[in-house]
């Protein structure tokens, strides 16, 4: 049986002791705030890989992104050869106003064109102005950032185990023909 | 005493009514956020928010003054006054040092301060009856209930004190004063403390001024200066409060050196009780309106009456 009143003074303890400590306060406009890896704050298009593959607009929920594009025709690059269509951007446009940030688009963009960017302060005071063109989403390619380091156990990026699988296939080659080559000139003398 | 000299204890007391209230307001805020794990108001003035009481009484006096179509005009609009000059009043008869540094040495001090004081609570009477808001007139009500319950136990300590020194003159009391008395009537400090925060209003007795249940009681019809006024009683009530509970029981200007820094202990034990106020209010959730009755009744008048039995037998032990 506890002593009467210890719960009072136990309540008296815990707003002295939280008194002493530092505030939990984020002193956002003053100080900005340290966000985590991977934070979604705005939308970043790298146009020049943009195929206009439409991918990124059927798959946004919100279909917040629009899309306008023509095809051109290439002129053949050998002589003899047949002509290639091409797609061009004429606008890629985000409706910040509709996006709910799932970051489907990044996901499902499969040539790398559309990135996170942790820039969170693009408020405005017409809602006309949320939908960010394409030189804007460009614009804010500029502050992406580089992506975080794997985890010290994780599995190594595709790409890489590739490429490194190239490059000890080739350097195998190199090792193999220069023993032989060694090989056959030991054989003349 | 001259006309000169007058003028200048007025005017000082003037001056600490203004500013002291505010500091307890001021150091509320901060105080409180703290304990929150909050940093409180940041800008106003520059430095950590120092003006922000400036600020708002900046806010306040530009507001529209509303008094509801149905209400009694005059006693409406008297009521903030009535609630905030009491505690004027009250501190002119605080002493805070030794050799009659004191606003005006009153020779029935205690009865004078706590009768005063009992007015002040008149304010959110009137203010409740006359907005003809039914949570204005619950507020009221509570207010004179807790009132009623509260002033008893608030006297009965006061008086023990005024047996232990065998005078109701505040300036008399602090002469006869001694440090044992501070265990000797620490019963009856705890009930006048506490009886005087229930008075205020003040948490964890705010059921008359309950927010979440009847707005904000009797202040509810109030807007701009006149709310703030009301605000403005409630913190210089915490000065009074504070500043009587020093004087009566802790020894106001009693401490080292009290013949050159006397003042400085009295304000040094106001502002640790007027911390407490805030701490109170910071941790405890608010009582109901019965259990605040039945604090008062079953236990604090008790007590009160034990330690004026208590006072009586050390008393007529030591004589």
């Amino acid at each position: 049986m506890a002593l009467p009143g210890s719960g009072l003074a136990k309540g008296l303890a815990v707003t002295l002791r939280t008194m002493t400590r530092r505030s939990v306060t984020a002193h956002y406009p003053d100080v900005q705030p340290e966000l985590p890896p991977r934070s979604r704050g705005v939308i970043g298009l790298l146009e020049e890989n943009c195929t206009v593959c439409m991918l990124c607009a059927r798959e946004c929920p919100d279909w917040c992104i629009y899309i306008d594009s023509h095809k051109e025709t290439v002129p053949p690059a050998t002589p003899g050869g047949r002509e290639r269509s091409r797609n061009v951007l004429d606008r890629f446009a985000i409706d910040f106003a509709l996006c709910m940030y799932c970051g489907i688009c990044v996901e499902v963009c499969p040539f790398d064109a559309l990135f996170w960017s942790p820039e969170f302060e693009y408020a405005e005071t017409d809602i006309r102005d949320l939908t960010h063109e394409r030189d804007r989403l460009r614009e804010w390619m500029w502050t992406v950032p580089a992506p975080p380091p794997l985890d010290p156990a994780a599995e190594e990026p595709k790409e890489i185990a590739a490429a490194r699988k190239a490059a000890e296939k080739q350097q195998r080659e190199a090792e193999s023909r220069e023993a032989r080559e060694t090989e056959a000139r030991e054989g003349d003398t | 005493m001259d006309v000169l000299d007058v003028a200048w204890r007025l005017l000082a007391v003037l001056l600490a009514f203004l500013v002291l209230p505010l500091l307890v307001g001021q150091t509320e805020h901060k105080v409180m956020a703290h304990m929150q794990g909050r940093v409180g108001p940041m800008y106003a003035g520059g430095f950590h928010g120092w003006a922000q009481l400036v600020a708002d009484g900046v806010k306040f006096a530009q507001k529209e003054d509303i008094v509801p179509a149905d209400a009694d005009r005059r006693i409406f609009q008297l009521a903030p006054v009535v609630a905030l000059l009491p505690y004027l009043l009250v501190l002119v008869a605080i002493p805070v040092g030794p050799d009659g540094m004191v606003g005006q040495a009153v020779d029935a001090g205690i009865f004078f301060v706590l009768a005063v004081m009992g007015v002040g609570v008149l304010g959110s009477l009137m203010g409740g009856w006359a907005s003809a808001n039914k949570f204005s007139l619950l507020g009221a009500l509570r207010t004179a209930a807790q009132l009623l319950a509260y002033e008893l136990p608030l006297l009965l300590a006061a008086a023990s004190v005024a047996m232990a020194a065998g005078t109701v003159s505040l300036t008399g009391i602090l002469e006869a004063f001694e440090w044992w008395w501070v265990p000797w009537q620490i019963v009856g400090a705890f009930v006048f403390f506490t009886a005087g925060l229930a008075e205020l209003q003040r948490p964890p007795f705010d059921a008359p001024v309950a927010d979440s249940e009847i707005i904000f009681g009797a202040y509810t019809e109030y807007t701009g200066l006149r709310f703030a006024f009301f605000l403005l009683a409630e913190y210089a009530g915490i000065v009074v409060l504070s500043a009587l509970t020093a004087v009566l029981f802790l020894g106001g200007w009693h401490g080292p050196f009290a013949d050159d820094l006397g003042w400085l202990w009295t304000l040094l034990k106001t502002a640790v009780l007027a911390f407490v106020v805030i701490w109170l209010r910071v941790s405890y959730p608010r009582l109901r309106a019965d259990q605040i009755q039945r604090f008062a009744w079953t236990v604090l008048v008790p007590l009160a009456l034990l330690q004026i039995a208590l006072t009586g037998v050390v008393k007529v032990v030591i004589q």
